[in-house]
């Protein structure tokens, strides 16, 4: 019989115990999850359950649902904990304690993050089924004004003309930094990382502070969507900056030595090495900056004024935004105004998650896109490399 | 020796400085970076500035006043930082374990073909303005979370933070006392810091050396016990970073807390109460409206603000830098 026969292992070993019996090529089974530990988390979430109901509900004067609920979970861990202490030694128990209670965890922050969208887009939902929500501005709409009239267009065109000012300056502004810290470095370098990283913390309301005190008390500026753009870039650059600063260090130091000891200038294997390798990371900081700077509320509400119709010029007159839009539709009293505040959220949302999408492809085909040139490099010849 | 005709021993001529490409290079992300130190550095010698005359006319009355009535001149901001300073408290004390046992399960339980997904969801979450945080805080969580901040006054009302101006155990208890409240804007604010830190802390935990995650396996370790003595000792620095990082957001959170926490300037720790007040709320609904002396008192608490943000920071890049988190890329 062959020794790498699959079929034939069980009667071999069965009938001969003793031999040295075929080591057929199986892969072991990674995962360690047996029907016990699947048997005794279902069966303690049960019996803590009926306990839970039992003491909580009919035994002592307690009521409402968090408390039956914090009451079930702390039931279930000791429950559970119990479950395993009867099989296994304490450090086991221990561990599968502590990714039951990881895993409960990460479930709450889901459930969290579910409620968020899910009422968002809820509550106004009513709002964005009239086409015209999207395609007028709020010009002449009253508190009373049935939802079919009036929009939130103005609010868009605003939110994408100040992010895409913002982003034409803190890209190039916080991605050279973050170059300048990770490539060229020294003790300057060091200087200009603790401010940044300083900077990252810092409220953004006090950089909209800072563009109203410059600009419009000093330099006698109009409050335009000129100066609310700038004002969301000085929030941005340190993101930018921060996020592809951590992209960039984590580009493995041979590569750089790879690239110098084939005779590249340090800017070539800079642009050739080290940001394609980071790109991906550098796509994230790049999202994480857009998606906080279309959503940042805090500086717009001390620079820019609130127009209640489109205005497509950023540097003259008052420029509304989405997130300024939501801000003052849910603070005001009337249930059709704030239907528009949450589907102008949903609006923002969605624009967040657009870009955020947009941003993951682009990353994930970058790097597929990277592996393969290698790849077929690697085939061709290793001078390509660096004359290419 | 004879045959060669004497070739003379010229030393060859070496351009020992950078190509001229790299000193351009150089030269310019070190410009960007200049004018990025110039422009960051001036924010808080403007906020210095601009406050210097609030502090000549108020002097140390401004940091220990707590009502803010510019019209009777009684300006003071200790109320106001003393809220700033117990909303981030609670927004931490909820967003702390979250974050640190969500990046855990990402990085260390999660199934390998989920991981992908979580990463961009809590990265998603990060990118939630925060706005709609506090909608969602403001219309769906206050009308709920009053029950729990009852709840809590009831049972642990003895510890003084708990603490309500109102007896829990009245017929109709007083649901107002309990909306409005710091607590709640803690929870929002709360939302807004765990996707951050989650984020860095499970950068962190992915960096985890491998060789000593096998090395802790190797030695009988379980899956608690590899984390506690590799990940988490690894991970320290970004769990005090990721958790400064979400301490300097939470103490700067402007708009969410401005739409749920009712104005009030008492000076007090009972963070279930209704009313309170945070420095950026105050800059922001007090700015509209605000004289030219008003303005400077408010740079001078916004100046407050940026020291204390940067004094977090500066503690966070500290602890940060003595770790040895992210050491290992470059072997």
């Amino acid at each position: 019989m062959s020794v790498s026969s699959l079929t034939a292992r069980p009667p071999v070993a069965a009938v001969e115990p003793a031999k040295e019996t075929a080591p057929t090529d199986e892969p072991r089974a990674l995962s360690t999850r047996s029907v016990d530990d699947v048997a005794s988390v279902v069966g303690s979430a049960l019996g803590s359950l009926a306990l839970t109901w039992i003491v909580y509900s009919l035994l002592l004067p307690l009521s409402g649902v968090l408390g039956f609920l914090i009451c079930w979970y702390v039931a279930f861990l000791v429950m559970y904990a119990c479950v395993a202490a009867l099989s296994h030694p304490r450090p086991i128990v221990i561990s599968k304690l502590m990714s039951v209670v990881m895993t409960s965890a990460a479930a709450i922050v889901g459930f969290a993050l579910v409620t968020v969208v899910a009422y968002t887009v809820g509550k106004g939902l009513k709002a964005l089924l009239h086409v015209s929500f999207f395609t007028r501005d709020m010009a002449g709409v009253g508190p009373t004004t049935p939802l079919g009239h009036g929009g939130i267009w103005h609010a868009i065109v605003g939110s994408f003309i100040m992010l895409g000012i913002a982003v034409a300056v803190s890209l190039p502004f916080g991605l050279a930094t973050a170059v300048f810290m990770t490539e060229v470095g020294g003790w300057f370098a060091k200087v200009v990382r603790t401010i940044v990283e300083a900077m990252t913390a810092v409220p953004d309301l006090l950089a909209g502070l800072f563009v109203y005190v410059t600009l419009i008390v000093g330099l006698g500026w109009e409050r335009t969507g000129l100066a609310a753009a700038i004002a969301i870039s000085v929030t941005m650059i340190p993101i930018i900056a921060r996020s592809a600063e951590v992209a960039l260090r984590v580009v493995p130091g041979g590569l750089r030595e790879a690239g110098q000891a084939l005779g590249a200038s340090h800017w070539q294997t800079v642009r050739r090495v080290v940001l394609p390798t980071a790109r991906p990371g550098l796509a994230t900081a790049l999202i994480l900056a857009m998606a906080r700077g279309v959503g940042e509320t805090a500086p717009l509400l001390i620079v820019s004024g609130a127009s209640t119709y489109l205005n497509a010029n950023p540097t003259k007159g008052p420029m509304n935004s989405l997130p300024l839009f939501i801000y003052s539709a849910i603070r005001s009293p009337d249930e059709l105004t704030i239907q528009r505040g949450f589907a102008a959220a949903v609006v923002l949302l969605a624009v967040v998650f657009v870009l955020f999408a947009i941003t993951r492809f682009v990353a994930f085909f970058a790097i597929k896109r990277f592996l393969t040139k290698r790849k077929t490099r690697e085939m061709t010849s290793p001078a390509d490399l660096w004359t290419g | 020796m004879a045959v060669s005709a004497s070739p003379v021993d010229e030393p060859r001529t070496i351009h020992a400085g950078a190509p001229k490409v790299d000193r351009v290079f150089h030269g310019s992300v070190r410009t960007v970076a200049i004018i990025v130190l110039v422009v960051f550095g001036s924010i808080g010698l403007f906020l210095g500035k601009e406050s210097i005359s609030t502090f000549h006319q108020y002097g140390v009355r401004f940091l220990t006043e707590s009502d803010w009535e510019p019209s009777l001149n009684r300006i003071g901001i200790s109320a106001t930082l003393l809220g700033t300073v117990l909303v981030a408290i609670v927004a931490l004390v909820i967003a702390f374990p979250l974050a640190l046992a969500t990046a855990l399960y990402i990085s260390e339980y999660a199934p390998a073909r989920l991981k992908p997904t979580l990463v961009s969801l809590v990265d998603m979450m990060a990118a939630v303005p925060s706005i709609i945080y506090a909608a969602w805080g403001f219309f769906l969580l206050m009308p709920r979370a009053q029950f729990v901040a009852h709840w809590l006054h009831q049972n642990l009302g003895f510890i003084p933070i708990f603490r309500v101006d109102t007896d829990p155990n009245a017929a109709p208890w007083a649901q107002a006392r309990y909306t409005g409240s710091m607590f709640i804007a803690g929870i929002v604010v709360s939302m807004m810091v765990l996707p951050i830190a989650c984020a860095v802390m499970r950068g962190v935990f992915a960096q985890a050396p491998i060789g000593e995650r096998e090395a802790a396996y190797a030695l009988g370790g379980t899956r608690w016990g590899m984390i506690r003595s590799v990940v988490l000792p690894f991970g320290r620095g970004g769990i005090i970073g990721g958790t400064m990082l979400g301490l300097g957001r939470a103490l700067g959170e402007t708009v969410a807390v401005a739409i749920i926490l009712s104005t009030a300037f008492d000076f007090k720790f009972r963070v279930l109460e209704n009313g309170g007040s945070t420095i950026s709320k105050l800059i922001a609904e007090r700015f509209g409206d605000a004289t030219t002396v008003q303005l400077s008192a408010l740079l001078a608490a916004g100046f407050v603000l940026f020291v204390m943000t940067l004094m977090v920071n500066t503690v966070a890049a500290v602890f940060i830098s003595r770790s040895r988190s992210g050491a290992a890329t470059e072997a």
